[in-house]
């Protein structure tokens, strides 16, 4: 198996409960990759909630916390409050963080507090059979919208811009590299950061939002129909709007703001 | 009533007057917490201001989540950062917390959870007291599993029972819930407390099933909300493993009952007819056995926040004792679950009657009744917000064993 | 370069397939231990090591490392 992945699954856990050409596995190696070259292995946990990219984190051989539905994010922060000066890495997924979970986004957003978001988004609740998520596209036909969602989806990480967030990348499973690089500055981002995943669910949403199950051509479908964002530039409508959308090194994060005012009372000690 | 005092700690105690909630968050920081997170809910807001301010001061950590929800799954995160954490709330919130107790209880998770008690259901009455979340403290989450609940009747009892509530928590590795109420909560009076910090030992339970070490430690600890394994694997697909593990977070708890409970008694030596209450009641309770008894009360009874005490007790000065022929005692339960079935039945052995006090519509009763198959269980509810009154007590006592004769 | 796929991982979604830039992989009669088909290294001497179905492979499968020269 890879050298690298082998250093950290737990190996007597496998086989993942993945489908085949799922984009969980894709978005492990990258967070993997990430972890392995900024050397922080044992200042990390990761904290997930519910849905198949929850369990993304539940395979490493690393201190993990797989919590309730929408939750992650609250978990997160009081860990991450306990522990100021170690790291954590949240995995949610479109329905867990946007839906159930879209008030602790707002508030962890809005703190800035310095945490690092995978956001994977497969447009559609796959764990439990196909529902619809507030993520998947206008008229697509779920378990749940069988005459075709009649909204749009919402914009993860659009959203989580405009409530805060001070480090904001989307890409797709098609880009690995650029995946673990954004994933690499998110976590040395001293802020929120939020990296939004279009990953591919070959069973569900290969069904109700490609109209193809071949993982191989979902993939081909993300990469054709992604584009870069550079500032300034024009941007094509109808492609997923990929790169660094935000990185706000200026706003000071949570943490720090509350160490700076209450270190007066703390001298008391 | 005698206070209860807790362990006294090497750098000395000394006499404060606190109000209940004020004396909870005190002990907290007694007993080591050092992280908490809240939200403000009438008439639990006290433990959540003090704390916002005092953290501080010991080190420690404050923060005011956005919901009750997120407020016991930060506890949850925090402990297992290694700090100790509790959260503070009332009725509506505690409901909101339910699943996360739940996750508490499957990850075995030591956490304190207060819920000082106020009229329901929904918004219902949100200042006056209530005890009408007995069964809620224990059913609450869905799933079988087992928690530890003390119901205080006195500020010293706030303080003393949180910091049995730490004590509890990380020994048997649950979450922990202080059942107070409005009465409780709100009233003040003198206490005795601590100074520094108490000790309470953390380390490995050969009786937990879930992962133990604290993140950041190397322990690589898998904490997992589904049934799992020692390593934190599901098994909810494996019927027998399943039916293993609620055996064990359950039996935990169970099969350590002896340790865990607290059931007091009061002139039960003899006594055929017994008051069993627990919480804010139980002070009426008291006063109406010692006044059956013809005891005088003492000085800090009469000047209690009961004003409807101070009547009666004038009243009584003038009479003769017209409940001297009652052989009343009273049985005072500070830890409602897991159940003391076995301390009620040795305490009750010789009554034939054992009535219930409850601020409820008759709940707790139902246990009294199941496990004392050999006396009369007469429930006493009372809703509406207001506290049982000792002669309301004395006269029902009355009525009902007058009616027997 | 030496590339090796774990039969008990290898889940055949064919994605290394699809996204070699030189045409490695083919499917092979071989069945991994999901019962579908099995890709291989066909062409593995046209392989850059650009690692790519490494990244890409769900199931960490696949391992490519610089062959090790003797002398």
């Amino acid at each position: 198996m890879n050298r690298l992945m082998e250093r950290y699954l737990r190996l007597d856990a496998l086989p993942t409960l993945f489908c085949a050409g799922c984009g969980n596995g894709i978005i492990q190696y990258a967070a993997i990759s990430a972890i392995e070259n900024l050397g922080i292995r044992k200042d990390t946990a990761l904290v997930s909630g519910i849905g198949c990219s929850s369990w993304i984190p539940c395979y490493l051989n690393m201190d993990v916390m797989h919590t309730t539905h929408g939750r992650a994010l609250a978990f997160a922060q009081g860990l991450k409050l306990a522990r100021p000066g170690k790291k954590v890495i949240v995995f949610t997924g479109d329905g867990d963080c946007l839906a159930i979970g879209g008030n602790h986004l707002l508030h962890a957003c809005k703190r800035n507090i310095d945490i690092t978001v995978i956001l994977v988004n497969n447009h559609i609740y796959g764990m439990t059979g196909g529902q619809k998520s507030p993520a998947t596209p206008e008229n697509a036909v779920t378990k749940t919208s069988p005459f075709g969602a009649y909204d749009e989806p919402m914009q993860g990480a659009e959203i989580a811009m405009s409530l805060g967030a001070t480090y904001v990348a989307r890409w797709t499973a098609a880009h690995p590299v650029q995946l673990q690089k954004s994933i690499e500055a998110g976590i040395k981002h001293k802020g929120f950061s939020l990296i939004e995943v279009i990953s591919q669910c070959p069973t569900q949403s290969g069904k109700s939002v490609y109209g193809n199950k071949d993982p191989a051509f979902i993939i081909n479908y993300l990469k054709q129909n992604s584009f870069i964002y550079k500032e300034g530039m024009e941007e094509p409508s109808g492609r997923i709007k990929c790169g660094i959308l935000l990185h706000d090194n200026d706003k000071p994060e949570y943490i720090e703001r509350m160490e700076n005012k209450t270190e007066q009372y703390r001298k008391r000690l | 009533m005698e206070p209860q005092l807790a362990e006294p700690s090497p750098k000395g105690s000394r006499k404060v007057i606190l109000q209940g909630n004020e004396a909870c968050a005190k002990a907290a920081i007694y007993a080591g917490c050092r992280f908490f997170a809240g939200y403000p809910i009438t008439p639990s807001t006290e433990i959540i201001e003090f704390l916002s301010s005092e953290m501080i001061s010991v080190g420690g950590t404050f923060i005011q989540m956005e919901d009750e929800i997120a407020s016991a799954c930060a506890i949850v995160g925090a402990r297992w950062g290694g700090k100790k954490a509790m959260t503070a709330t009332s009725g509506p919130g505690f409901t909101l917390m339910q699943e996360t107790i739940g996750y508490a209880a499957v990850t075995e998770t030591p956490v304190v959870i207060v819920n000082v008690q106020r009229g329901g259901p929904s918004t219902g009455q949100p200042t006056m007291s209530s005890q009408q979340d007995i069964y809620q403290v224990k059913y609450g989450s869905h799933g079988d599993y087992e928690i530890i609940a003390m119901t205080p009747s006195s500020v010293q009892e706030m303080y003393d029972f949180t910091i049995r509530a730490f004590e509890l928590s990380e020994k048997f590795r649950t979450p922990v819930i202080l059942l107070a109420d409005e009465v409780v909560g709100h009233m003040r009076e003198k206490v005795t407390i601590y100074e520094g910090e108490k000790a309470i030992r953390g380390g490995h339970r050969n009786y937990v099933v879930s992962p133990q070490e604290d993140f950041y430690t190397g322990g690589n600890c898998l904490v997992e909300g589904q049934l799992h394994d020692e390593e934190g694997m599901r098994i909810g697909h494996l019927p027998s493993k399943s039916g293993e593990f609620i055996r064990s977070i359950c039996g935990k708890i169970q099969n350590h009952i002896d340790e865990i409970q607290d059931v007091q008694s009061y002139f039960m030596e003899d006594a055929d007819i017994a008051i069993l209450a627990y919480g804010s009641v139980s002070r009426s309770a008291l006063n109406a056995v010692k006044q059956a008894k013809g005891i005088k009360l003492s000085a800090d009874e009469k000047e209690g926040k009961l004003r409807f005490l101070k009547k009666l007790v004038r009243k009584k000065s003038a009479e003769q004792n017209p409940y001297s022929h009652l052989n009343v005692g009273l049985i005072k339960v500070n830890t409602v679950w897991p159940f003391p079935e076995k301390q009620i039945r040795r305490l009750a052995a010789k009554c034939r009657y054992v009535f219930v006090p409850e601020m409820n519509n008759g709940k707790y009763c139902r246990e009294i009744e199941r496990c004392l198959k050999e006396c009369k269980v007469i429930s006493l509810p009372k809703i509406g917000g207001e506290m049982h009154s000792p002669a309301e007590l004395l006269e029902s006592i009355a009525k009902e064993v007058k009616e027997d004769e | 370069m030496k590339i090796s796929i774990d039969k008990g991982l290898c889940k055949g979604c064919g994605i290394c397939l699809s996204i070699c830039p030189k045409n490695v992989y083919g499917f092979s009669a071989n069945r991994n231990s999901y019962g579908s088909s099995m890709p291989e290294a066909v062409s593995e001497s046209e392989c850059i090591g650009c690692s790519l179905c490494e990244r890409m492979c769900p199931d960490a499968a696949i391992n490519v490392e610089e062959e090790q020269k003797c002398g």
